[in-house]
């Protein structure tokens, strides 16, 4: 008995303490700082244990030679429903959105299958982590920040939460094909009232919720043990502490000011997401430091008299107004495709967006936006071993992912995909 | 003046595009898809490329396009597109093919010059996908400011749309869509799709003998009266008799095979199957039968039937010899049709050649308009979009688009422009607020109209 028990502790300290791996003879691209020619990476722990030119082999490392080929950090994609959903339009394999308008009890990183097909597809290309966030309703409820590898959540997690996601109240017009399209009548407001009264009550709601939560954190204060807790307000209790972020959801520019006048007003930590005008506020999120999640740089612009390139010109008009970024694919979806989150970067290049600000806005800007900037998004000691192993430029379609680590441990970069190639091709 | 050279010169035919005109295009990487790719120029006369090649000389009085740095490519040509159209689908019957974009085009819409930003030149307007049997299609040159007519390519073959699976099955389920009346619309299965096929091609067969039996009776000299006319019918006819070409939207493998058994069984073709997602699955059967396809690059899993899709689809196609194109089906994906076809170099490892003719001669061949556009060569169409880069890359973006060797876009010309529209456009704003305004300010009527109105209100 004692003899297996020896067994099984040994076993468990060899898996715990798996060897050091080298990276060696790669060009290095820390993103943090220059480039370095021939470099080596040693990762120990899942960790970045050392980056530099030379690196002693320690003892057992096992070493893996790289020349020719090049190291980046893991790729971030700052807006996603991946393992909330499996196929967009089928109801039964969609957990994104839950009843009812605030939800701040929910979190998306209870429903993320870690089996799902999207992972092992989006990672294929250099995406190492993702923010998963539910939608619908006011808010909507916690969005996760986690690695794209993983038996578990728990395995996967690197913040649950990263934020609380708020879909700021706007004047919702019926749909087009709704049955609202009846020619006013007199006596009866009009459907753009209608939408209106709706907006100024919800904006009432959410101020109210807001209040709510406030009097339950004095209320909680000043109780006893016997306090009887509401899992919905304690769910903002962070929120309103400053601890948690609100990711908040405004597009055009009165959306987005309001969004700003409310984060002020509650004293929320705010990220602002999609922002599609979020150039026409840009001196303002500045002054306030709000990072912005982009709405994919590959989409129609706005309004028919935009210029043609707005949607590709705005990373760089945003870049140079000193507000701070990060791309996201807002996939999976038909055309929002994770795994095409490079090249959401790389478009916005061509129009403006200087080369080095567009790759750390899908590693390091993103990593610091979700309060990870210490644990991923460069390639610097200290941080999750997520790299990236290619022949070349990662925001570039022609460029291969030939290897990849998350928190250390090599990752299989075969998927659905590819498998399905391999069979058919064989046919 | 002379008045009979006047009289001559009047007699030009001024407004044949590009007539007359002599354009060299300098100092380009020219990747002609076909022919190879050189450092050189292109000679451009009368709309249509005249020569091309590392030394071409500049005729005198030659208008010149310094490309120095700079990529030439053929237009680009989407085989699947909805622009320019004021409407897509008529979903009340599963049988639509009396309808037809031609009746539809809308040369205002915006997104034809953003397509056109995005360095495509040709397009196939397709009708939407609601029915087994859908409406007529229409192929257009992107040329953005002429009127419905003038968007046409004059001389394609005209098509039509088929849709196979998911989406013309929708409207026989509960809830229905595409603007199904209150109450089912068969089909509500892949069976069901089948069967409307079948049926319309039976009835086809029935109305195509009328007119032979009546041709017939007036070749043998014989009193006769024509059918009644069926323009429902008649296109499908022109399938049959290989006049019109199908244009099949299909998702999954066993729906390809059955629409490939129906056109042999009715001894027609299958141009293209659109979409065709799970065609790398049935590679050897397409090419069997001759279809071409047109895919995504990359799209999947946002609907059961696109759960299979694969990224590997155009390379695998193009493998097993079946004739591959990329499309768009989105004005947003048009406008970088270009980097899509990069995606089947990463995936599948197709060459530069064979990827840049996903979107080129490719789609061309597919409706049979390469003989005009689809690659730089003389005798064509100057149809061509000039990149700052290599178009393979994220990096590239157009400069200058080309139609019948009109220059349609540059960018220059775009970003010259941009602060006299906004001038324009803030002068009509301020109009309109002044005019609200004033209105407001108006005195309400009295009701015994002891107010007189002001003159002049509209």
């Amino acid at each position: 008995m004692k003899a297996c028990l020896a067994i099984f502790f040994t076993l468990v300290s060899l898996r715990a303490a798996s060897p050091d791996i080298l990276l060696r003879g790669a060009t290095v691209h820390p993103v943090s700082g220059p480039e370095i020619a021939d470099g080596s990476v040693l990762v120990r722990d899942g960790k970045i244990a050392e980056v530099g030119a030379r690196i002693a082999v320690p003892k057992g490392a096992r070493v893996i030679e790289l020349k020719g080929l090049h190291i980046y950090p893991g790729m971030i994609d700052s807006a996603t429903e991946i393992g909330l959903t499996e196929i967009e339009a089928v109801r039964e394999m969609s957990d994104i959105s839950e009843i009812g308008l605030f939800k701040p009890q929910l979190r998306a990183a209870t429903a993320v299958n870690p089996a799902s097909e999207h992972i092992p597809v989006t990672r294929a290309n250099g995406i190492t982590s993702v923010i998963t966030s539910p939608g619908g309703g006011i808010v909507a409820g916690q969005s996760v920040l986690m690695h794209l590898s993983g038996w578990t959540m728990e395995d996967m997690a690197v913040r649950a939460p990263a934020a609380m996601r708020l879909e700021f109240p706007r004047i919702r017009m019926p749909n087009r094909f709704g049955a609202s399209e009846a020619p006013e009548t007199p006596g009866r407001p009009s459907a753009y009232a209608e939408a209106k009264k709706r907006y100024e009550q919800q904006l009432r709601e959410l101020n109210d919720f807001m209040e709510s939560a406030r009097r339950y954190r004095q209320a909680k204060a000043a109780a006893g043990a016997d306090f009887e807790t509401d899992l919905k307000l304690e769910a903002m209790l962070p929120v309103l502490d400053g601890k948690l972020p609100m990711l908040i959801r405004a597009d055009k520019e009165k959306n987005i000011k309001e969004a700003i006048a409310f984060a002020d007003k509650q004293k929320v930590r705010m990220i602002l997401e999609h922002g599609e005008e979020a150039w026409k506020v840009a001196a303002e999120l500045k002054a306030r430091n709000i990072p912005v999640v982009l709405p994919p740089t590959f989409r129609l612009p706005e309004e028919e008299d935009d210029p043609y390139d707005k949607p590709f010109s705005i990373p760089g008009e945003l870049s140079k107004a000193g507000v701070k970024f990060a791309f996201a694919s807002f996939g999976p979806g038909s055309e929002d495709n994770p795994r095409n989150l490079p090249y959401e970067a790389a478009v916005a290049v061509g129009f403006g967006l200087p080369y080095d600000e567009a790759l750390k806005a899908v590693t390091l800007y993103a990593a610091q936006i979700w309060g990870a900037g210490d644990e991923l998004g460069s390639i610097e000691k200290g941080k999750w071993a997520d790299l990236i192993v290619t022949d070349g430029d990662p925001l570039e379609t022609r460029t291969q992912i030939k290897q990849m680590f998350i928190k250390g441990a090599p990752v299989d970069l075969d998927n659905k995909h590819h498998r399905l190639y391999e069979k058919y091709l064989a046919r | 003046m002379n008045r009979r050279v006047f009289f001559l010169l009047a007699l030009l035919p001024v407004s044949l595009p590009g007539a007359g005109q002599t354009t060299v295009i300098r100092n380009a990487t020219v990747l002609t898809v076909t022919k190879g790719t050189f450092q050189g120029s292109i000679l451009i006369r009368d709309g249509k490329i005249v020569e091309a090649g590392e030394k071409v000389l500049v005729p005198e009085g030659a208008r010149v396009i310094d490309a120095g740095g700079q990529f030439v490519m053929p237009g680009i040509i989407d085989c699947h597109s909805h622009i320019a159209a004021d409407s897509i689908n008529e979903g009340a019957v599963a049988v639509s093919s009396m309808v037809g974009i031609e009746d539809v085009l809308n040369p205002d819409d915006i997104d034809i010059y953003r397509a056109l930003a995005g360095g495509v030149t040709t397009a196939n307007i397709l009708h939407g996908s609601a029915n087994p049997i859908g409406g007529k299609c229409q192929v257009i040159k992107t040329r953005w400011g002429k009127d419905a007519q003038g968007l046409i390519f004059e001389g394609a073959m005209p098509g039509i749309k088929f849709a196979l699976g998911e989406n013309p099955k929708r409207a026989g389920a509960p809830g229905g869509g595409f603007g199904a009346t209150p109450g089912l619309r068969y089909p509500a299965s892949r069976m069901g799709v089948e069967d409307v096929i079948r049926e319309a091609f039976t009835e086809a067969r029935a109305y195509q003998k009328e007119w032979r039996d009546y041709q017939a009776k007036l070749d043998r000299h014989e009193q006769a009266i024509p059918p009644r006319r069926d323009l429902k019918l008649e296109p499908l006819v022109e399938v049959l008799e290989g006049k019109r070409y199908v244009h099949a939207h299909c998702y999954r493998a066993d729906e390809i095979l059955m629409l490939l058994r129906v056109a042999d069984d009715f001894g027609f073709k299958i141009r293209t199957l659109q979409h065709v997602l799970e065609g790398y699955k049935v590679a050897k059967e397409i090419a069997a039968h001759g279809a071409g396809a047109s895919t995504f690059s990359d799209w999947w899993a946002y609907k059961a039937e696109a759960f299979d899709a694969i990224p590997y689809n155009a390379a695998i196609m193009v493998r097993k010899g079946v004739l591959v194109s990329l499309n768009s089906d989105s004005a947003e994906l048009m406008r970088h049709l270009n980097t899509e076809a990069a995606k089947a170099m990463k995936y599948g490892g197709l060459d530069e050649t064979e990827a840049l003719s996903l979107v080129t001669i490719n789609p061309a061949k597919q409706l049979s308009i390469e003989g005009r556009v689809g690659s730089i060569e003389p005798g064509k169409d100057a149809d061509l979009t000039i990149f700052d880069k290599h178009p393979l890359s994220n990096y590239a973006k157009v400069t200058k688009v080309l139609i019948d060797g009109e220059v349609y876009f540059d960018r220059e010309k775009d970003l010259e422009e941009r602060p006299g529209k906004e001038v324009r456009k803030k002068a009509l704003v301020d109009k309109l607020k002044a005019q609200e305004k004033k209105e407001r300010k108006k005195p309400e009527p009295t009701e015994d109209k002891k107010t007189e109105e002001p003159g002049g209100v509209q």
